[in-house]
């Protein structure tokens, strides 16, 4: 599907970025956009700003059949289309261009939420592991929005527990049909959707993937939540009463559902970090513009220190996320090429892809909703009263952030897996941990390197970066040989180890962005470094905070002793003033009036 | 039917004006660049409109620029158009201008010329008229609709006070503006086709330049806003007389 084809010798396998150093040469970063994805990106800002955000308080109070006219403008567009195959009626664009459509809709409150449920998980599952006479009935139909797709995965008493389902599935006496029975919950579109994949147990144990169409016998809905956010988000429950499903829509294989949620979920993780950053830049915008015209003790609140401070926070957040996240994608899109060389057909390529990039995906899910939280958050504190007014589009923005940090996976259990696949990959031989956790440890009893400074451009961020790994590295090869089997029932200490991942994942993609960057001139992008800086000197504190935590709570005497040592040792970085920093960055948001970069 | 309508690169709406060189050149650093929007939404979108009314159409585009222009050129083809020509120039005068278009109108042998009614940054509104003149060709600004009515344009302008409906024969230069046509955005596969289309380069052809620009100045800050209370039409008064002399 891509139209690049860029060397995949130098590719990095999921997760070995921590034990590997990256090249700044060959990570892909924003500034790498081509005209066209550039294009594209201004196309979806221009629709919401013309056909949205005009009617935004409409859609939140669920105008009966506004969102799905609005869909099927989108599907005009080619908005829906972006992932599917031409030959399916859709675009064929490669994954950073349809990361780009998500990103570029991500400001559109409960309308991004709808097309991203639509094009994910309303659309892939039947893409990706549909027949061909699956995929011929539905998505042509899905990739012009004349049909809307929705998932029904979570029940009422299994949400993160996804495969502990009760909904089971029974294929009837004459054996055309599987009849299904349950109830799901929580299905973003379920209001108004033609088409569904619902997730039941056949014969009450084996999880399996169903399309359902809407107006089959046995199928009903509830009524509309009432939800803090989102609210122009159609969000029902479906019920089953011996809903009769012909067996020709069974999804997959029998028992083999669980491959469908989990690597559907893989996407829907980056695609979510790409709406939530798109949905962040605007509310940084908004937010700049306010603090520009709002005046208080004759001045405008943007020249308080305390305001440019979250400012440039704001700035500093999005921009680092943003150059993970291409980072990622960038991955992902070489790595469905290679696939697709070795002979691979387009869906499996794309979801091996994913799944290769799995831990990134959950990190970046992480990232993604809580940058875009942090924003809304101080948004609304930069508008005081105002913010906490209807009438002020940072209150929506508010509201309509909070329930990233819960779907796709909740950010705890996002959190877990990053951890948990690590040491999967690890125990595979997939990912070599242990070497390089050993090698860690023999330089813990080593005489500590006070070698000359490195020399080069960047020679000392970059070896912060290499000791961040390493802090990860003792800390999660420590506990794992100590706690062993047990490490599962320590949370905390998986918390701590994820943070830790996620915080040097974030700072090490800005690094090579920056050094990418660099032969512009330093003075061209002194913005761009001022903000990798700041972003590096939190990321070493913060690497240092959750080590000593899990550190201390697994270690004791000379072990725990020396391995806050060298705690300390791999998280000692030059005194910064970060002060300046963050003010170079937030008088730069305030002359431009927006977010700029 | 043979039509060409011309692109002119502007500054967005939104950018910082500032000046360098004395005050005799645009600071062009990082501002970001847009189609002139009458030349995009009205121009632009009419001709794509009369090309879909009659598939047959050959529907090219002309910039005079250098090669920076080329994403704004590639962003009007993702909205229509066959192909796009850019004469490599970025002489600023509007007669030296009005010379390239002119000189590829007349290789071209279009039936009609569509230029916008100003470009929103030098509002010289001056290119449409003389490259009519220099064709020999007549020339009908400000329109505000245009038709074509057995093989004559039926066009509507803008006047004082109301408006005036002519009527011209084939070829004929129009300048466009609101009411021509609604903005459009191109959609997923014009965007994807632009990159196909040709966009072909040609030199300046010899012409002359009339005109230089001596200086800019920004516009004098605007003084604070005083208000005057509802219940004091005295005092009112007395500023429009004494202070703003308007009255
Ligand atoms: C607006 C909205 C739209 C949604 N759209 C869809 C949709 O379209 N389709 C669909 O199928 N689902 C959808 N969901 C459901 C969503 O995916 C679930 O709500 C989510 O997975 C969490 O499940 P839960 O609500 O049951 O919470 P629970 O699983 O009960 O979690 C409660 C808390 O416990 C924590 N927790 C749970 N398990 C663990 C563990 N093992 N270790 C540590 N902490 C744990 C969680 O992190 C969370 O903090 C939607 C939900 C909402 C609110």
């Amino acid at each position: 599907m891509s139209t690049t084809t860029s060397t995949t010798a130098n590719l990095l396998k999921g997760g070995e970025w921590l034990i590997k150093e990256s090249s700044a040469f060959d990570t892909y970063t924003p500034e790498d956009f081509n005209e066209e994805q550039k294009m594209v990106k201004e196309m979806c800002l221009q629709f919401l700003n013309s056909e949205v955000l005009p009617v935004i308080d409409r859609i939140d109070k669920m105008e009966e059949g506004l969102m799905p006219s609005l869909m099927v403008k989108a599907g005009e567009q080619g908005l829906l289309g972006a992932s599917i195959p031409e030959e399916l009626n859709g675009l064929g664009k490669d994954f950073i261009t349809s990361t780009l459509v998500n990103e570029g809709l991500g400001g559109g409150y409960s309308f991004s939420v709808a097309v991203a449920a639509h094009t994910g998980i309303g659309t892939l599952p039947i893409l990706y592991f549909g027949t061909e006479e699956q995929k011929q009935k539905y998505i042509p139909k899905l990739a012009t929005g004349e049909w809307k797709g929705a998932y029904g995965l979570t029940e009422p008493n299994s949400g993160s527990d996804a495969l502990g389902a009760k909904s089971t599935a029974v294929l009837s006496e004459d054996g055309k049909h599987y009849i299904l029975n349950g109830q799901k919950c929580w299905i973003t579109n379920g209001g108004f959707a033609d088409v569904y994949t619902v997730f039941a147990k056949v014969d009450g144990d084996k999880f399996t993937g169903f399309i359902v169409e809407r107006g089959f016998e046995g199928f009903t809905q509830g009524p509309e939540e009432h939800k803090m956010g989102i609210k122009g988000s159609s969000t029902v429950q479906l019920y089953f009463q011996d809903c009769k499903v012909p067996v020709e829509n069974l999804l997959g294989e029998v028992g083999k559902g669980h491959i469908i949620a989990f690597n559907i979920l893989n996407i829907g993780r980056l695609k979510l970090c790409a709406a939530a950053l798109g949905g962040a830049k605007m509310a940084l915008t908004t937010t700049v513009e306010y603090a520009n015209t709002r005046e208080q003790f004759k001045t405008a609140i943007a020249n308080f220190g305390a305001i440019k401070h979250k400012l440039a926070e704001g700035a500093i957040r999005i921009w680092v996320g943003e150059s993970a996240l291409y980072r990622t994608s960038k991955w992902i899109d070489d790595k469905e090429v290679e696939l697709q060389a070795a002979g691979k057909p387009f869906n499996e390529a794309l979801l091996g892809a994913a799944e290769e990039f799995a831990i990134e995906c959950a990190i970046l899910k992480v990232d993604g909703s809580e940058v875009l939280d942090f924003i809304v958050d101080e948004g609304v504190q930069i508008h005081g009263g105002n913010g906490f007014s209807d009438e002020y589009m940072i209150s929506r923005a508010y509201r309509d952030s909070r329930i990233n940090r819960i779907y796709e996976g909740t950010n705890e259990i996002n959190r877990l897996l990053t951890v948990d696949m690590m040491l999967k990959r690890a125990m595979k031989g997939k990912l070599d941990l242990m070497g390089p956790a050993m090698k860690v440890s023999k330089e813990l009893m080593s005489i500590p390197d006070f070698g000359s400074e490195d020399e080069g451009a960047f020679a000392a961020e970059l070896k912060t970066i290499v000791n961040m790994k390493k802090a990860i590295l003792m800390t999660a090869g420590a506990a794992v040989q100590k706690l062993m089997m047990s490490l599962s029932n320590e949370q905390e200490i998986l918390m701590n180890i994820a943070d830790m991942a996620i915080q040097v994942f974030h700072a090490e993609s800005a690094l090579l962005r920056v050094m990418k960057l660099a032969y512009k001139g330093e003075e061209a992008v002194s913005i761009q470094i001022d903000i990798m800086r700041c972003y590096l000197n939190d990321a070493v504190d913060k690497v240092n905070k959750a080590g000593k935590e899990a550190i201390n709570a697994f270690a004791d005497g000379d072990e725990q002793r020396m391995m806050l040592l060298g705690l300390k040792r791999f998280t000692k970085a030059a005194p910064f003033n970060s002060k300046d920093a963050r003010r170079r960055i937030a008088d730069k948001l305030i002359a431009e009036n927006k977010y700029f970069l | 039917m043979k039509i060409l309508v011309c692109i002119s690169k502007t500054p967005d709406t939104t950018a910082k004006i500032a000046f360098s060189d004395n005050n005799t050149k645009f600071a062009e650093a990082g501002v970001q660049w847009i189609i002139n929007p009458y030349d995009e939404w009205y121009a632009l979108v009419r001709a794509i409109e009369l090309k879909e009314a009659d598939p047959s159409t050959v529907l090219h585009l002309v910039n005079v620029g250098g090669a920076d222009s080329e994403p704004i050129i590639r962003k009007a083809l993702a909205l229509g158009g066959d192909e796009a020509i850019r004469v490599n120039s970025d002489n600023a005068d509007s007669f030296n201008i009005a010379s390239q278009i002119a000189a590829i109108a007349k290789d071209g042998a279009y039936d009609l010329i569509f230029t916008g009614k100003e470009t929103i940054d030098y509002n010289g509104s001056s290119i449409g008229g003389m490259v009519a003149e220099l064709l020999d060709l007549p020339y009908i600004s400000h329109a505000v609709k245009f038709d074509l009515e057995g093989g004559k344009a039926v066009v509507v302008r803008e006047i004082e006070g109301g408006e005036e409906t002519d009527k011209a024969a084939l070829p004929l230069v129009v300048s466009c503006q609101k009411g021509m046509a609604e903005q459009r955005i191109p959609n997923m596969k014009g965007i994807m086709g632009a990159r196909t289309k040709p966009l072909k380069v040609t030199e300046p052809v010899a012409a002359e330049t009339l005109t230089a620009v001596a200086s800019f100045d920004l516009p004098p800050a605007k003084a604070g806003v005083k208000l005057v209370p509802a219940d004091n039409p005295e005092e009112l008064v007395r500023l429009l007389h004494e202070e703003a002399r308007v009255i």
